[in-house]
């Protein structure tokens, strides 16, 4: 199978590393992956804070990028979300883009979806000797309905140890410019994230989008927390650890 | 109706402060998580159950002026009368004129959202009527001239030290510590109220066309004798609330207690059908139901937004809302707070009166997803976003600047590289060892609890061609 990597903005810029997980976790499952040098942003981030004109402009770019691709992957559940559940939304007054994107919405997957749903693999052959707890990043979880497949995904890693997060499935408080707009509220849904991480013991906090993951991260690091965060991708391509 | 714009920002960064407040929604709201999840548990038919509420609702709305004619017709045929309001002051107007007609001097209400909506009381008193809340929680809220931070638990926001100082100042009450004891003492004083008063002023939860039935649920009883007691009973209900049949009121039984507090059923249930019949010896010897529009229809023509009309006011997208945790109900400026308030106050009070309160989301989605009547608050929440940003409400102008160049950019793939480099390169230059760099405002605002991840020099794109070499 061939799929086309939709990397997203965050991991292409900040993350690359996410990025290169993702491919080499793809190539070890057997599929061949390609990567479409014209794509740039989803355009979430305009569209979460009202902005749709200029969200429309940006995805109207990613339709075309994408155009070409049979299957589409990305390490992030929200901008997938973004794609399958509101790029119908954002076109909503153009019939055409709207069908298109329905289209190109149907055949983008999250990465643990693609895994578990499309090639019904659990276990990818990674071995990661640490202990490790799960934050379900929101529109992953509640966008896309993923509850289990990162979990079925994790719990095959061989070495690694996986603790329950208290309130696992309860927003980081990131939001994308919530976390700027609102940063008193944000930081407080913050705290209680890491309060929670904090008390598993973990040694490693492990989320499906990196957006979470760079908000957990900028606050573990506020306050010295000596806990690391890593993208699903990352700890499913470690075959070493 | 006051038009003050709501300060959401201001008042969230108060409350947020309050750490008694903070520890009684902690408290408050988890409680009804876990019990909501665990009744919700219990009826595996649940998903099935709340797609009939909202076909039931969605059905209703689409006929809703049939559904309301009937309604009328069976509440006239029981021996009511109803009476159609076209917004709050209406409303209020109809109130007064029957009480004035029924000779009244005072009134006692059970809790009612949709009369806080019109500011009955502040009304009524000021024409002389006296009013009476008998809701333990809103009863509270009354005697302190403060108003409900949330749709079941209004009094939430208050201890019980608090409330025993206020029954000693107010009441002259002796020193009372314990919840039973207020609430015994509570009780003393409304029996005499309600002895007193010649008019019941009630919401309805709901009230069925069929048989021209308003029905109420509540846990204290309280709403039953406000309906039964005095000698005129004044039902005020949204033109929303109205449900076809009692089967239909039977869906809503199942996903209404549930939601709300995590109850299989409340304690009490009032399905009232007009006044006292002949040869009856309960009851009021006159039943007025006020329909009140208030914008509901204006909404309902709305293709984007009706389906917020679907809501129920159980309460759970508040409870579940790590936003509403936060804040409780009295940032959100008006009657309505949580997720569904944030996108209905625009809608009844205008977008510019709302400020920013289409933004008081991460958009997690946790309401969504227990909202018993399917409401897709994300989506609408989205919506009203839109509509504020079109009305210049809720975005700085440094946020409108940067999201015109943003579009502009990052729609070309040459656009993106660039820019991406450039802010790569200014923020690794801007890096300090061991501390995030300074960043300009509204960036700032993320350093103040958050550092910055470090910066990689290239983008995936860059070394993605070293990586095409596989398979």
């Amino acid at each position: 199978m061939r799929v086309s990597l939709f990397v997203t903005c965050l991991v292409d810029q900040i993350f690359p590393q996410v990025g290169e997980a993702t491919v080499e976790l793809l190539r070890r499952v057997g599929v061949e992956v390609d990567f479409p040098e014209e794509q740039t942003c989803c355009g979430q981030p305009a569209f979460n804070d009202g902005f749709w004109p200029q969200a429309r402009e940006v995805a109207r770019q990613f339709l075309r990028a994408f155009s070409d691709s049979e299957v589409i992957v990305s390490p992030s559940g929200s901008c997938v979300a973004m794609v399958r559940e509101y790029y119908p939304l954002l076109f909503r007054e153009d019939p055409q883009l709207h069908d298109r994107a329905q289209e190109i919405g149907r055949r983008t997957y999250e990465l643990s979806e693609f895994l578990v749903r499309v090639l019904g693999v659990e276990d990818v052959g990674a071995s990661f000797r640490r202990k490790v707890t799960y934050h379900a990043s929101c529109h992953g979880l509640r966008g896309l309905g993923l509850r289990e497949e990162p979990l079925q995904l994790l719990r095959n890693v061989r070495g690694l140890e996986l603790i329950d997060l208290p309130g696992w499935d309860e927003c980081c408080g990131f939001g994308g410019l919530f976390s700027v707009k609102m940063p008193h509220l944000s930081s407080a849904m913050l705290e209680e994230k890491i309060r929670n991480i904090v008390s598993t013991g973990a040694e490693i906090v492990v989320a499906t989008d990196i957006s979470c993951l760079m908000h957990i991260a900028g606050g573990l690091s506020r306050k010295r927390i000596p806990v690391r965060t890593m993208h699903l991708a990352e700890i499913l391509a470690s075959t070493a650890g | 109706m006051s038009t003050v714009r709501v300060d959401f920002l201001g008042r969230s960064k108060e409350l947020l402060q309050d750490q008694a407040l903070q520890s009684a929604l902690r408290r408050g709201m988890s409680r009804f998580r876990s019990l909501r999840r665990e009744v919700v548990g219990e009826v595996p038919e649940w998903e099935a159950l709340r797609t009939r509420a909202r076909e039931i609702k969605i059905h209703t709305l689409k006929h809703l002026p049939y559904y309301l004619r009937l309604l009328e017709e069976r509440v006239q045929a029981a021996g009511g009368v109803v009476h159609w309001a076209q917004d709050g002051s209406e409303a209020r107007e109809i109130i007064l004129d029957i009480a004035r007609r029924g000779g009244v001097q005072a009134a006692i209400k059970s809790k009612s959202m949709t009369t806080e909506e019109i500011e009955l009381n502040a009304f009524l008193e000021a024409e002389g009527i006296r009013v009476t809340e008998s809701d333990l929680g809103e009863f509270i809220l009354q005697l302190s001239g403060d108003h409900p931070s949330h749709f079941v638990v209004p009094v939430v926001h208050k201890s019980k030290e608090e409330i025993g100082a206020l029954f000693r100042e107010k009441l002259g009450a002796p020193e009372l510590r314990e919840p039973e004891q207020l609430t015994r003492f509570a009780r003393q004083v409304l029996r005499e109220r309600f002895l007193a008063a010649e008019m019941g002023i009630s919401g309805a939860n709901f009230a069925v066309a069929q048989t021209g039935t308003v029905v109420i649920v509540e846990n204290e009883g309280n709403a039953r004798l406000v309906t039964t007691l005095p000698r005129i009973h004044v039902a005020v209900m949204g033109i929303e609330k109205v449900v076809p049949t009692l089967e239909d009121l039977a869906v809503m039984f199942r996903i209404l207690p549930r939601s709300a507090t995590g109850q299989r059923i409340t304690s009490y249930i009032s399905l009232i059908t007009g006044p006292k019949r002949l040869g009856e010896r309960d009851g009021p010897e006159e039943f007025h139901l006020v329909l009140l529009d208030n914008g509901r229809t204006r909404i309902l023509a709305d293709p984007e937004i009706w389906e917020a009309l679907c809501c129920i006011r159980c309460g759970a997208c508040l409870n579940i809302c790590p936003v509403f945790e936060r804040t409780g109900g009295h940032a959100y400026g008006w009657v309505y707070s949580g997720p569904i308030g944030a996108v209905i106050t625009p809608l009844y009070r205008g977008l510019e009166a709302a400020g920013e309160l289409p933004f008081a989301s991460s958009l997690c989605g946790a309401c969504a997803e227990v909202c018993p009547v399917k409401i897709d608050l994300v989506r609408l929440l989205l919506v009203m976003r839109r509509r504020a940003v079109d009305a210049g409400q809720g975005v700085g102008s440094l946020e409108r600047l940067g999201f015109a160049l943003w579009g502009v950019v990052s729609r070309s793939p040459f656009g993106y590289r660039v820019l991406g480099r450039l802010g790569r390169f200014a923020l690794r230059s801007m890096a300090r060892p061991e501390r995030s760099p300074r960043l300009p405002f509204p960036f700032s605002q993320w350093l103040e609890s958050r550092d910055l991840p470090p910066l990689p020099k290239r983008a995936f794109r860059e070394r993605w061609r070293r990586l095409g070499q596989g398979k």
